[in-house]
Formats: structure tokens, sequence, C-alpha cells
């Protein structure tokens, strides 16, 4: 019905933009396109510098804070030197050997005059603290294991990323549409 | 299975076993307050469980120096309070949720372990801030360890 009649006009207005597209206007769309994949990579790289952070924006991917964070939450970090570590803050660490970031919380530190520590984490929402979780031998973590500190965070918004790691068909459709936007859009 | 740790440290952790603490809530012009007493000490801190606090997380820690570290902090009990929970909370003779093991024995004698509570706010959006109560206990740990004591 009405439906089908909008699908239609919408569908030849996209042909029509595309037909009447002479190359120098599609160049022009494809450098645009460029410019902002360029900004994007430049914001990211400034937010490295300032929070001193590898990786300053992370996405909640278990159920081990609950109930402060879920699966999908978005973490903003700071990793300064200067932010001692103390119990209570909420860190994001990798494991030796792994690549996914754990996000719990200190349980114990024991820190020497020089400044080395290590310290002991566990998720809020488990029943006991992390050492089963770190390596073969491992009984503490060290400021090196640390990719930040949970600062800020913001609900929801990182279940994007998350179905698009686990159904990469939806990446690609996401990848494809955003493509199509900004080829066809016009200023 | 747990890695095997001195265990010097659980029998003194008896001593911090009989601590007493209460809190309460007082209503202010509609909104919660939380006033936290200690032992003798009263702690009074206003917090507002505003729009946007989801929850506090509650953490009492123990802080200390050692021959081997220059500071130590250990979590001995912690709590969630959802905004809506009741923020009263009456708890008396608890017992620490987790082991009060040092790295080494820097509990025996050691006259000053300061114990704290400090709670994160957690947002429906926004900061994660830490903020430690204004008032604090300093345990003194006796130079002997205990033999007989049993929970």
């Amino acid at each position: 019905g009405a439906a089908a009649a909008v699908a239609a006009m919408l569908s030849l207005d996209f042909l029509d933009d595309v037909r009447r597209m002479n190359k120098r206007q599609l160049y022009y769309q494809v450098l645009n396109f460029g410019m902002i994949v360029s900004s994007a990579l430049m914001i990211w790289k400034g937010l490295m510098v300032v929070t001193g952070s590898e990786s300053p924006i992370v996405v909640v991917l278990s159920g081990s804070m609950e109930p402060a964070f879920h699966r999908g939450d978005l973490l903003f970090l700071t990793n300064r030197i200067e932010d001692p570590i103390r119990v209570g803050e909420i860190v994001v660490f990798r494991i030796e050997g792994r690549e996914i970031p754990i996000v719990h919380r200190v349980l114990k530190i024991h820190e020497k005059q020089n400044g080395d520590i290590k310290f002991l984490t566990k998720g809020d929402n488990n029943a006991v603290d992390d050492r089963g979780l770190y390596k073969q031998g491992q009984h503490w973590l060290e400021k090196k294991d640390v990719v930040g500190r949970a600062r800020g965070f913001v609900p929801y918004i990182g279940i994007v990323t998350i179905l698009m790691n686990d159904y990469p068909k939806f990446k690609y459709a996401v990848l494809f549409l955003l493509g199509l936007f900004v080829l066809v859009h016009r200023e | 299975r747990k890695n095997v740790e001195d265990f010097t440290g659980p029998r003194e952790r008896s001593d911090l076993g009989f601590v007493t603490f209460d809190i309460t809530a007082d209503i202010l012009n509609g909104k919660n307050g939380l006033q936290i007493f200690w032992n003798e000490n009263t702690w009074m801190l206003f917090f507002i469980f505003d729009w946007n606090v989801k929850q506090l997380f509650l953490y009492l820690s123990a802080e200390y120096s050692t021959k081997n570290n220059a500071l130590n902090q250990v979590v001995l009990w912690d709590k969630i309070m959802l905004r809506g929970d009741n923020p009263r909370l009456s708890l008396k003779d608890m017992k620490s949720k987790y082991f009060f093991f040092d790295d080494g024995n820097g509990l025996k004698g050691n006259r000053n372990i300061t114990l704290t509570l400090s709670w994160n706010v957690v947002p429906n959006a926004g900061i994660l801030p830490l903020v430690t109560g204004s008032g604090h206990v300093s345990v003194p740990f006796p130079d002997t360890y205990e033999t007989t004591k049993s929970y």
C-alpha cells in the first residue's frame, strides 16, 4: 500500500542520484569519506595521549561487575602514571598473553617505597577474587598489566560493538550502509 | 586453586572481627542522607541519592605500613547499596568478608592499622567518583599471635 509506494519512490530517487553523479563528484565524495576516517583516527589518537591509555574507551563484555556495569556499557579510562592505584578503584587490565581486557575492582594493594606495586582484583558480582583468572603461577597484578582506570561510563551504547563482533554479517551491513550514506549524501 | 599464603595473617584477623557499625538514614527535605556511626566515633556523611545515582559501592578498607611494604591496603568488607534500597543498615559484630592476609609478617605488633569507609558512586551515566569518609579508626594489633581463637 502506502509503504510500498514510499519505498518505490525512495529507491528511484537513489538511483537517480547515482546516475547524476559524474566522476568528479564521486572522487569528491570518496575524499570526503577519507577525511572523516582520518579525523576519527586523529581524535582517537588524541584521546590516547590525553588519557595515557592505549584504549581510552572500552566496552564491558561480561556481567562480572553487575549491577554497576552490564554487557554493552561503555567505560572511559585514564591511565596516568601520577595516579596511584588504590583499593576500590575500577581497573581495566590484561592478563599476560590474553587479548581480552577485564574490568574489575581493586581489592588489595601492597606498595613498596619505590612505587613498585602489586595488587589483587575482584569482580563485584563474583564470589571470589581474580587469582583463578591470572596466569599460572601469577598471584598479583602489576602496573604493566593495567590498561586504565574507569573514570566515567555511559550505559548500553557499546552493545553495537558487541553485536558487530558476534555477528559479522551485522558488521558488514553497518559498514556497507555507512559507506553508502557517505557516498550518496549531498552537502 | 588458591596459592598458599603465609598463614600468620588470619589469626590476627580475629582482632578485627568485633567492630560495630550502624548506618542510619536521615530524610532531609525529601532527599536521603547517610549518617554513618563507627563505634564511638561518629562519621557524619550526608550523601544524596539523586536521580543520577544508580548505586553506591561501599567498602571498608584497612591501611597500614610494614617493613616489607610502605603502603598496604586491604578491603575487609564491601556492600552494594542500590538507590531505593533501605539506606538504613544496622550491622553489628561484622567479621571481615575477605581474608586479611598481609604480604609477609607485618601485622604482628603493628600499632597503626587505619580503618576507613569509602564508597564508589555509580551514576546512571557519567563520572565514577571515589569518596572517602571523613572519619577513620585506628586499630592496633597485639604483639602475639592468637592460638585458640575460633570462629
